[in-house]
């Protein structure tokens, strides 16, 4: 039962994996982040996946604070916001978010504030539906481990 | 993934800056690990780079700006590969690369960045650099660097 508990989520797992894959939220760079993890750095997915939400939620809220100041002007800084949020969605394989980014970072070059509005609200969107199944695969990767170790005490 | 931390190569740690680090073949020692920097004020992407590069077998330390590049390279640390940010704050990457190489620096230096225009493309190569990537880097473009790094020296 409890084999079948594993395998079960084993395949919940690949199967959101191919739902966020087929959608475009995640590229190969998000195996190649995977395969980076290993037994001497078991939790290395985990630890680089909330770091990049920290930092990302940092650059949403300087994104908001620039655009809510009604005499803003600065889109250099804006773009280099950007280009941090873009790089390090790029590198965990957030496919989608680094999109959006890069089209946000197009509009930023024109100078339009209403149009930076609009696309940071769209990129705030992603985000979330980002964080949210990243999360939600956490979750059952952290039930399997759980299972599997207790279908390990259990054969012993 | 084949580490190539036993190749023979050009460089020493204990060598001074501005000092020739091109050693002739009878000074290289089996079992020299190949030595890689990484410049980047990213956090998610240091960690991914670093990554990368010790699953290779390659010792890497991590800085934040190209001015602590700068000083590192002062007090005496010689790298085989660089891999250079473009944007980063206090020093940026095409800056600390000049200032690397008018130091007489002659690692690989590799730009690496998110998408940029050939504008700031030419100017970052211009700078100095031997190489350029678009982030984020691979195992597979890495792979063909460090293959480059051994077969040059």
């Amino acid at each position: 039962m409890l084999g079948l508990g594993v395998d079960q989520l084993r395949a919940d797992m690949n199967q959101l994996l191919a739902l966020l894959f087929h959608q475009g939220v995640l590229d190969d760079h998000f195996l190649q982040l995977q395969q980076l993890q290993d037994v001497t750095s078991p939790n290395f997915v985990y630890e680089v996946v909330n770091i990049y939400f920290h930092e990302s939620e940092k650059l949403l809220r300087n994104l908001r604070v620039l655009l809510m100041d009604r005499d803003f002007s600065d889109y250099k800084k804006m773009g280099i916001h950007l280009n941090q949020f873009m790089g390090s969605s790029s590198s965990i394989g957030a496919k989608r978010v680094r999109n959006v980014c890069f089209a946000f970072r197009a509009v930023s070059e024109q100078n339009n504030r209403a149009g930076c509005l609009r696309a940071l609200e769209v990129l705030e969107h992603e985000y979330c539906y980002l964080k949210n199944k990243l999360h939600e695969l956490f979750h059952i990767e952290q039930q399997r481990v759980m299972a599997a170790a207790v279908r390990y005490r259990i054969q012993d | 993934m084949k580490s190539i931390a036993n190749e023979d190569l050009i460089g020493s740690k204990s060598m001074p800056h501005g000092n020739d680090v091109c050693q002739g073949p009878s000074s290289h020692s089996l079992n020299k690990k190949v030595t890689a920097l990484v410049v980047e004020d990213n956090v998610v992407n240091q960690m991914i780079h670093k990554r990368l590069l010790s699953n290779l077998g390659i010792e890497t330390q991590v800085v934040e700006n190209g001015k602590e590049a700068v000083d590192l390279h002062h007090s005496g640390a010689v790298f085989d590969l660089i891999l250079m940010d473009m944007e980063m704050p206090i020093m940026n990457g095409p800056e600390a690369t000049r200032v690397l190489r008018a130091m007489g620096v002659r690692s690989k230096i590799v730009g690496v960045t998110a998408y940029s225009g050939d504008y700031e493309k030419r100017v970052f190569m211009d700078a100095g650099l031997d190489d350029y990537y678009e982030k984020p880097l691979t195992m597979a473009k890495l792979v063909s660097l460090l293959q480059e790094l051994v077969d040059n020296n």
